[in-house]
Formats: C-alpha cells, structure tokens, sequence
C-alpha cells in the first residue's frame, strides 16, 4: 500500500474541488428557475418614421386591443390563438423580422416595422393595419421594439440600394430564367413558381414550425408578396433575404442587373398578372428563349450594398 | 333582430286607440325586443382575432371593423374564402340575453281610479334570440342571414343578403341584394343600449303624432338593392340604395309600385394623436302609397294594391370624433319631413283599418300641412379599456311643423307646436371579463329616461324610464 504523500493529497483535493465545481454548473443547467417570475417593467422605446416620433407607452392599448391575441402579451408569440394559425404569429422577443430593406441578420428600420404594419402580410393571418393614424402605427413599432433586448444593444443595419429598374425585354426574362434554375430557386417554388419545389414539403422556418415556398402561380393583378407588392419589393426581398424562413439573402451572390433579370422572370410565373413582362411573353408566344450565358455582368458591384445612411 | 315598432305606437298614443292597448302594447315590445346587434364570433374565430380588433365594445364596429364589413367581411388576404377553413368551421352566432330590468310608464290609461296612472313593473326577463351567419361564399361574394326570434320563438328574417365584393377589381364597386341594414355610420343594430327606449336611436325611428308614414324608419331593415364603395383604406366611403317601400316587409304587402332610395358618404381624417375622425352625410327619399283598393268594405285594403304615391324625406350629417384612445362622441342629425297625406294617417295598412276616408278624390281638411322636424344625438364613450366602456347618449326631436297647424279644420283641431317632441337621456356601462376570440360576453348595466311632449291620454306629458341589468353573449 503506497503512503499518501503531500503532492498526491493536494492532487486529489484539487481535482475534487474542480468536480465540484464544474458538477455544481452543470446541476445549475439542469434545474429550472422554478418559481413566479415577476413581471419586468417595459423599457420605454420610441421610433422615429419621418417627421414622426412614436412612443412605447401610447401604444399598449392598441397593442392589447389589435395584437395581443396572437402575438401574446409578452411579444412572444404565443396568443391565444397561436395554435390555430398558420404560420405562426412573429415572436417579438427574438426581434427576427421577415420584411426588411436592411442586410439580413440585422436589425430592420423603424420604417419597416411601420411599413408591415400598414401592408400586412399576405399568405398569414396579419391584416392590413391601414385604418391606424400614422401616429398609431409609430407607437406600435416603438412598442415592439420593448420585447428584445436587441433594440437596446443593436443598431438597424443599413438600408441595401435599389437601382433604378431597367427596361422588362425578352433577354431579361430569358436570365432571368437562367438564374431562377441556377440558383436552385425552383427547388423550393417548383418548375412553374407554384411553391411545390421537392423541397417545399421540407421546410421549416426558424422555431421549427412548417413552412410553405410562396406560390407565384396563384397570384392575379391584386397579388401582393410577403413583403409587398412592387418589383422593387421582389428585388428587395431576395437581396434581403426573409429572416426566420428557409429564403436566403442573395445578395452576395447575384449582381444588381442579374436580380433585375430575376425578377422580370419571376413576373412571368405570375400567369393571371397583367403586366408589362406578361405582354412581351405573350407577344412571343410564351416561349422563353434559352439564355446564352456572357462572360461576366456589366455591373461588378454586389447587389447588398447599403446606402450608407442608416437609420 | 327585432324591428322595433315603438315609434308606430307612439303616433296612435293620444287619439287613435284606446290607450290601454298602447301601453300593453309598449310594454310588449320592450318586454319581448332583443337588442339590435350584430357580433360574429364566427369572424373573430376564422381569423384568430379578438372580439376588441374589430368592435370599439362588440358590438358596435370600430374603424378597423367596418372596413372589414365593407370588404364583404374580408380581411383581404389569402384565407377569406372558405375553402381555408377547416371544413368544419360553422359560421353561426347566437346571441340572446338574460336580464332584470324595471320599466315605468307614466300616464297610462286605465279602468281604475282617475283613469290615468303610472305602470311600474320589474322583473327577470330574456330578450329575444338571434342566429347570425355570415361570411364569404367565395372570395368576393358574401352572405348575411339573420333570423330572429322574439322571447317566445317567433322568428322572422331580420336580414338576408347576398353580396358581389369588389367588382372589377375595384373596392368602389359592391352590389348588395336582399334584406340589409341601411347604410347608417353609426349602425343601430350595433347600437351599445339594450333597453326599450335606449335600445334604438329615436332619430330613425321618428314618426310624427298621428302620422301614417312607416316607411321612412332609417334604423329598420330594407329591402333592395345597394351600390357601395369604399378606397383602400376605407377613408372615404359612399353608398346608394334602391328600396322597396315597406320597412322591410316582404311579401309586397304595401304599395303598388312604390321605391324608397337611401344615399350615404362620408370622409374619415388621420388626426394625428386624436385618431382617425370621420363625418358624412346621408339622405333617405322616396315615395309610399296613400290609398289603397279594397274588398269586403273601405276597411279592408288588398295587399299590394297601394296607390296614391306620396314624397317623404329624411337627411342629415353624421360625425364621428376621437380625441385619443379613450373618449369619442358620434353625432347624428335629422331633418325630416312627410307629405301632407301621410300628416293626416295616410299611408300605412293599418291606418285604413283605422278609418281613413279612403275614397278617390278625398281632400286633405283644410289646414292640413307637411310635418317636418330637426333632431339631433350625441352619444359619447369613455373606453377605459377594450374590456369596459361607459356609454352616454341624449337624444332630442323637435317638430318644426304639425300635420295640424293654425287654421286646421278637421276634427281633431290644431295641435300644439311641441306635441310629439321627444328628449331621450340613456347612460351605462359594458364590461367584459375577457376577450377572446371565441365569444363575446359583456355584464351591461343601463339607465334610460325618455320624456314625450303631449302625448299623454290627457293631452300632458309622458315620462319613461327603464333601469336594466343583464349578461349580454354570444357564442
């Protein structure tokens, strides 16, 4: 039987020690914060829309009147009537927001919370808020921005650029044809951009809740995407990504005029639209002509740079 | 709901009947009248949104609301036509309401001791029961029906339409056909009173002393045909309705060929920390019959054969003003005016069984004039919060002419200035000890005291008031 020496002593008391510790983390992990927690007082917010300077405290009726019921008390998502809508209602607490003109990651501008909250959002169970004042709707941002610490911590980020539109021509439906199959989009919206790609029945958005691709096909004249209606929405919202859902920025990979072409395609996809991209398929007998690949694009600058203004 | 008659019987209450069976009669339809309301659960369960998003206090709509009725109940998105819902998703409501309440009506005829006494009674009671549905058939088209019952399950349609919603693509443009409410801002089946007097705006309702116009009652169901448009945001509003002139009796009971016309519109302002303000204007104009063919003697006219048409007109302004989340106040104002004929009892059926000189080329008594009066409401609401609103509404109608003015020689003589003048005074609460969006529940409490000028057997004033308490639902 070997003696216990000084050395093995201290040895064996250290590494007790070091179980200890690190046993008493990891029992910390495991047991819950049992008990009542108390409600936290809201942070006062504002937000500023133009000329216009919306207050967290203003709005707490409104909230609790027109929000509350699905996206919960507490901003978390999870109002009553949660569990009967499809898709979920956004979780304010993770400040993770689909409609933004701001890279995606970040923080969206305050005019793009107000700008949702006027619009809706179509394909879900958000109305169209526009029979709030402006004031209304100010307050309501500020009011949202009070569930996430990320609004204290965080800057917006900034505004991407959106040049000018060119001209919808055949050649621009054609790449933009080109780039819907290059960059894999018909893999979640299908062939014909009615959202039954083979990985549409896959998906799922950031809290693990299924998730449909939008369907083109469906739409007509009145149509209106997840974050708006314009082809300066469409652009906006592949270079920006949709945040919480399977759609990427692509605005690292695609260049300003090659997302013009994208969207003059997708317009296409939408076949009981009337429209400027409509009329010249038509005209050739909706035959897309196959695009011929260039050697590069003329414009070398990555579709996601920012104004730089911020907000 | 119930198609209040109040203002029928409140014309016969001196002269034409024997006042005992008035106030049986008045006492009946407070007993037996439900309140006027639309609330729809159903809608709040189809789109997962509480009661409060749509009504200010269900049921009467807030902006947001009525921008949803006047997209043909829509929200505009995806999910308004039903083939979203889950097939088993209803689309009914019902709504009935038990109370105490405690009515008392002075001056009421009887056998007894001077003739004349005041009728107090109190009581547990039910209003009567309605079953709503309604909602999208497709996108763009919409349907309402509502049958009603009264306490003692005697139903009738209260409304049955069919709507084609934005036509051409365009919110201007919504044709409505059937049995609806007439485009009245501040909507009497929404109305936030439960009570007799209080329950329905008296300015729809107004029938001059004596007088046989029935058809103009603003706050009835029509018959018809509506034209109606809205922009976007439902700022701006416009309507125009082609009746029927018969109150919203089918069965073209009335008159031969006579047509009412009801036009609305109105303009809303985004004021700032005050809110969205609205005023606008409405007009209701048309022609009922007079005379009528008969069989089996002059008191028995034949349905339908009402001849004789004559003009009658109601207009005025509506104005509906915020002053930030928790006060409002809705104004509405009334000139109204009825032809000569129907100042002398002329015009409804039951006015011929009554007696009228129904024979071709009659001629009004010498004196016999226009009836005309200016009336105006104001009702303000102090909404604590979605879940407790107090309500407040006072109500006055002035007759600016009598049917039998200075110099009228028929046998009733001249009437006073003020006979038929109405001032009508309600207050209450609403609270609502949960909100959902899967029924509505509201513990209302409200007072009503209305005083009539002249009305009495005795040629002297009349008093009313009615204190009720009740659970109001709907599921």
């Amino acid at each position: 039987m070997t003696s216990l020496k000084p050395v093995h002593f201290l040895n064996g008391i250290l590494s007790l020690a070091l179980i200890a510790a690190f046993s008493s983390r990891a029992g910390a992990q495991d047991v819950p914060d049992v008990g009542p927690h108390p409600p936290q007082p809201l942070k006062a917010m504002e937000s500023h829309i133009g000329n216009l300077t919306g207050h967290s405290k203003d709005a707490a009726s409104d909230y609790r009147r027109y929000c509350a019921g699905c996206h919960g008390e507490l901003g978390d998502g999870q109002g009553e009537n949660t569990v009967w809508l499809d898709p979920k209602p956004r979780d304010f607490t993770m400040a993770t927001f689909k409609c933004r003109s701001t890279p995606t990651g970040t923080l969206p501008t305050d005019e793009d919370l107000f700008n949702t909250i006027g619009r809706g959002l179509t394909n879900s169970n958000m109305p169209i808020w526009n029979t709030f004042t402006r004031q209304q709707r100010a307050d309501l941002v500020a009011y949202i921005k009070t569930f996430s610490p990320r609004w204290e911590k965080e800057k917006p980020g900034d505004p991407i650029k959106i040049p000018a539109e060119p001209a919808v021509t055949m050649e621009s439906i054609s790449h933009g044809k080109y780039l819907f199959t290059k960059l894999e989009c018909w893999k979640c919206h299908g062939p014909q951009g009615k959202g039954d790609g083979p990985s549409a029945a896959t998906l799922t958005d950031s809290k693990d809740n299924p998730i449909r691709p939008y369907n083109f096909a469906a739409g007509k004249d009145d149509s209106r995407f997840k974050c708006g209606s314009t082809n300066e929405d469409i652009y906006k919202i592949f270079i920006t990504g949709v945040d919480g859902t399977p759609m990427p920025s692509f605005g690292d990979v695609i260049q300003p005029n090659d997302a013009w072409d994208l969207v003059h395609f997708l317009r296409t996809l939408q076949v009981n639209r009337h429209g400027k991209e409509n009329e010249i398929l038509k005209a050739a007998g909706w035959k897309i002509p196959t695009y011929v690949e260039k050697q590069s694009s003329t414009n070398p600058a990555p579709a996601n740079q920012t104004t730089g203004g911020g907000n | 709901m119930h198609v209040w008659r109040q203002s029928r019987i409140r014309k016969k209450l001196p002269f034409a009947m024997p006042f005992l069976t008035v106030a049986m009669a008045l006492i009946f339809v407070i007993l037996s009248a439900s309140p006027a309301a639309n609330a729809l659960p159903a809608f709040a369960r189809k789109y997962g949104l509480r009661c409060s998003a749509c009504h200010e206090s269900w049921p009467m709509l807030n902006y947001f609301g009525q921008k949803f009725k006047d997209n043909g109940y829509q929200i505009m998105n995806d999910r308004d036509a039903p083939i979203w819902q889950n097939p088993s998703y209803w689309p009914v409501t019902f709504r009935i309401l038990p109370i105490w309440h405690r009515v008392s009506t002075g001056k009421v005829a009887v056998d007894q001791g001077s003739g004349v006494t005041r009728i107090t009674s109190s009581g547990f009671d039910l209003s009567g029961l309605d079953f709503h549905t309604g909602g999208t058939l497709e996108k763009n088209f919409s349907f309402y029906v509502l049958p009603s019952s009264d306490p003692n399950a005697s139903f009738h349609f209260e409304t049955v339409m069919a709507r084609l919603d934005n036509l051409f693509g365009s919110p201007w443009l919504n044709l409505k056909l059937g049995k609806f409410e007439l485009d009245n801002l501040l909507s009497e089946k929404r109305i936030l009173t439960l009570t007799g007097n209080g329950g329905i705006y008296q300015l729809y309702h107004f029938i001059p002393v004596n007088d046989g116009n029935i058809f103009g009652q603003m706050g009835d169901n029509q018959l018809g045909v509506e034209l109606m448009g809205h922009s976007y945001n439902d700022r701006t509003r416009y309507s125009a309705a082609l009746l029927s002139t018969s109150d919203g009796a089918p069965g073209l009971i009335y008159g031969a060929n006579s047509y009412s016309g009801f036009f609305a519109a109105s303009q809303a302002f985004d004021a700032g920390k005050m809110g969205v303000d609205r005023i606008g204007f409405y007009a209701m104009l048309g022609q009922a019959p007079t005379t009528w063919l008969t069989a089996g003697g002059p008191n028995m006219p034949i349905g339908g054969s009402g001849i004789g048409n004559k003009s009658y007109h109601r207009e005025g302004f509506v104005g509906q003003f915020y002053f930030g989340q928790h006060l409002d106040l809705q104004v509405v104002t009334q000139h109204g005016w009825d032809n000569a004929w129907f100042g002398q009892g002329y015009g409804d059926l039951v006015d011929q069984l009554n007696g009228q000189n129904n024979a071709p080329g009659t001629v009004l008594p010498v004196g016999s004039r226009a009836p005309s009066w200016n009336g105006v409401l104001f009702e303000p609401h102090y909404v604590y919060s979605p879940q407790l609103i107090f309500i407040g509404r006072f109500e006055t109608i002035r007759m600016s002419q009598q049917a039998n003015g200075a110099g009228y020689a028929g046998p009733a003589g001249p009437s006073a200035s003020n006979l038929g003048n109405i001032s009508d005074y309600t207050i209450g609460f609403r609270y609502n000890p949960f909100m959902t969006s899967r029924a509505g529940f509201a513990w209302h409490n409200e007072y009503n005291w209305l005083h009539q000028d002249g009305t009495s057997p005795t040629g002297t004033n009349i008093n009313t008031s009615e204190l009720l308490m009740g659970f109001d639902f709907d599921f």
